[in-house]
């Protein structure tokens, strides 16, 4: 790809340029608890283990990685649906980390879920003009004519019958019951939704119905996405950046056309050579980096970079000893590696302070070179 | 509830037995222009609780057992019509010149007890001591276990370490022993007896509910319910409560059959009802004496506490049967 065409995505995607949602050095352990009597701590999962992001208003952030590496914690997290360890999660400048009760039922208004499971995440003893209004309700955001205007109104947006509001969810397939997922998500008019891999539990012939509906509303609305997928090639197709996770850490961040094209993390270069092209020719010529071993226990990380026992180019007495710091190695492209260095990219600056450089800073020096 | 406004409730849903929900129509409306999924919306309309009820009227047994309940529940509360005689008044020709109880005659159709009073008739009157008993100590039973299972559960952490440590020492209890201390502490009456069999009987009731509401807290539907904004109360009584019907119906079903058991246990030994009001247990408890030369003294009370005892556990089966089909009976 061409300097020019990755500054002319930098520039489609950096609609947004002001931050949403920042996390700060998010920490997710759970406790292993032994003893019946005595209860007490013998170790941690250490699920999410110190993301730092910046989430933009009005992009749609792809979070990948391999099952069990804590995306759908962090999605948790980030709504306080899973209290974090340590960090702080600021929602237009608010710490949630630190609210509790009413407070932060107040602040759920503006961010919502979209969950994996469909069948689950709706209550089965309530009907679909119950489950979609009770947000409504919830925050006394209108009567009860007027809740149930808004509730056909939602079911239509999402490509409902509005008439259907007395069924029950089991009276509706998978994805008519993950489009009254998204209805009930956006009862509230949120501004921030985390999508946690809303299609994978679906049919694949819907999967795109869905995320065309997904696009749509956030267009409308002007939504804001983070988006938790394992399937790369969804997340290409609907993300402005993408973040890739290992072990409980972001290895990689960058705008989604770079990543894609130029992964520069040896855990990103894996993931997307392991993706078959729907070309034989080119499907031929494909060079699969094939990893060793499993992704290791987030029990026991080990020590130093966590993708260091299985990563092909790791430096024994560098990668198994220091964990490398996120660093920005070329403008809107930031990866944690050792191996990165400045020698091959000379743009290449460290520090997490300004993880959102690309974005708040429209006359940075990088950046503003490479638009010019 | 005053915030179950549902929206244009066309499906009524009866949470009792689930009468008349099958086959709720609801219009469909598919012939109306729009722009919604295209896999959308030709599936019949079937209530859950429609279909717990055809389950349960399927099952013979079941249906016996429900209707010698509606009997029972008839005769209790019809009893001061249609009994033949006063249950408390001692007739002189009840005895014979010996004061030997009279067998059955077409005057005292099941004969009378060793005061010359109608058997049936105090059977008849009994049944509302035990139905009552039954049904309200249960109650107790229920709302005290909801409260504290509910509680433990959701709640976890050291409020479920008290309150289910409690249960487990409550359980550990002779409860026998417990109850017979407890009336005879206090003045045996009807209420006092109520009382003291829903605090003997609400651990079980706990135990069942924690167990429930520790699976269900954890589904997606009460994270997108904490999502959505609900205080804990919504959460455990609009979300978590309504999945707990199945269980409650079903343990109290079989409860009201124990519990109706421990009152003629009770009465029996004196700590029941008080005379002159009749109830089964103290009929066998009087009657026992006589058991050689008129057993059916004996035999009539122990008949009906049987049979109702057998109709609370048939109906308490075929619930479980028709709510969880897939755990059928062995």
């Amino acid at each position: 790809m061409s300097a020019a065409s990755v500054s002319a995505t930098l520039a489609a995607a950096g609609n947004g340029t002001e931050t949403l949602v920042t996390i700060e050095d998010l920490r997710v352990h759970f406790p292993i608890t032994s003893g019946i009597v005595f209860r007490h701590k013998v170790g941690a999962v250490y699920a999410v283990d110190g993301i730092d992001l910046k989430i933009r208003r009005g992009e749609t952030l792809g979070l990948v990685g391999e099952s069990g590496c804590g995306k759908s914690t962090t999605g948790r997290a980030i709504l306080q649906l899973i209290r974090p360890t340590t960090g702080r999660v600021l929602y237009e400048g608010g710490d949630l980390a630190h609210l509790k009760g009413g407070a932060l039922r107040r602040q759920r208004r503006h961010m919502q879920m979209i969950f994996q499971d469909p069948y689950a995440s709706l209550n089965s003893r309530m009907t679909i003009g119950d489950i979609v209004s009770e947000p409504l309700l919830v925050h006394k955001l209108a009567d009860r004519a007027g809740r149930k205007t808004r509730v056909r109104e939602l079911l239509e947006t999402v490509g409902l019958n509005p008439n259907t509001l007395n069924r029950y969810p089991h009276e509706f397939s998978g994805g008519q019951r993950q489009r009254i997922g998204i209805a009930r998500a956006l009862a509230v008019e949120p501004n921030f939704i985390v999508c946690d891999e809303p299609i994978s539990a679906l049919d694949v012939s819907i999967r795109a119905q869905i995320i065309n509906l997904l696009q749509k509303l956030q267009r409308e609305f002007g939504l804001t996405y983070l988006f938790i997928a394992h399937d790369l090639s969804v997340v290409r197709h609907i993300s402005d950046r993408v973040a890739v996770m290992y072990l409980g850490r972001i290895v990689e961040l960058a705008e989604n056309a770079l990543l894609y094209e130029q992964p520069m993390h040896p855990y990103t270069q894996a993931l997307l050579s392991a993706v078959p092209i729907p070309d034989p020719v080119a499907e031929e010529r494909r060079r699969p980096v094939v990893l060793t071993g499993d992704v290791p226990s987030p029990v026991e990380p080990p020590s130093g970079c966590h993708f260091h026992a299985r990563c092909p180019a790791a430096r024994e007495g560098l990668c198994d000893v220091e964990g490398p710091k996120l660093k920005e190695v070329r403008p809107g492209h930031w990866a944690a590696c050792h191996l990165i260095t400045a020698d091959d990219y000379p743009h290449i600056r460290a520090g997490e302070d300004d993880l959102a450089v690309v974005a708040d800073g429209g006359g940075e020096p990088a950046e503003g070179g490479e638009t010019a | 509830m005053s915030d179950r406004d549902r929206l244009e409730p066309e499906v009524e849903v009866d949470l009792g037995l689930g009468t008349a929900a099958a086959g709720a129509e609801v219009a469909t409306g598919v012939g109306a222009t729009g722009m919604w999924a295209p896999d959308a919306l030709l599936i019949e309309s079937t209530s859950l609780w429609g279909e717990i009820w055809r389950r349960f009227r399927r099952d013979k047994f079941a249906m016996i057992g429900v209707v010698i309940i509606f009997l029972l529940v008839a005769i209790a509360i019809l009893a001061p019509w249609i009994a033949p005689h006063d249950p408390t008044k001692q007739y002189d020709e009840g005895l014979t010149m010996q004061g030997m109880p009279v067998g059955p005659s077409s005057q005292f159709w099941l004969g009378t007890d060793t005061l010359g009073r109608d058997l049936l008739s105090r059977l008849m009157y009994g049944a509302r001591v035990s139905l009552v008993v039954g049904v309200c100590a249960n109650g107790f039973a229920l709302i005290l276990g909801v409260i504290f299972g509910l509680t433990a559960g959701y709640f976890r952490g050291g409020t479920e370490t008290v309150l289910m440590r409690m249960t487990d020492v409550m359980m550990a209890f002779p409860i026998y022993l417990l109850a017979v201390a407890l009336v005879s502490v206090l003045e045996p009456s009807l209420g006092i007896l109520i009382l003291v069999i829903g605090i003997v009987y609400w651990t079980p009731m706990t135990r069942v509910i924690h167990g429930e509401v520790l699976s269900i807290r954890e589904k997606e539907f009460v994270d997108a319910a904490r999502l959505t904004g609900c205080t804990n109360r919504r959460i455990l009584f609009r979300h978590i409560l309504p999945h707990l019907v199945a269980p409650i119906i079903v343990y109290t079903s079989l409860g009201i059959a124990t519990t109706i058991l421990f009152e003629a246990t009770l009465s029996y030994i004196g700590l029941g009802v008080q005379p002159p009001t009749p109830s089964w247990g103290q009929m066998i408890s009087e009657g026992q004496a006589y058991y050689l030369s008129a057993p059916h003294l004996v035999i009539y009370p122990g008949l009906c506490i049987m049979i109702t005892v057998l109709a609370f556990n048939l109906v308490g089966d075929g619930l479980r049967d028709a709510f969880d089909p897939q755990q059928r009976r062995r």
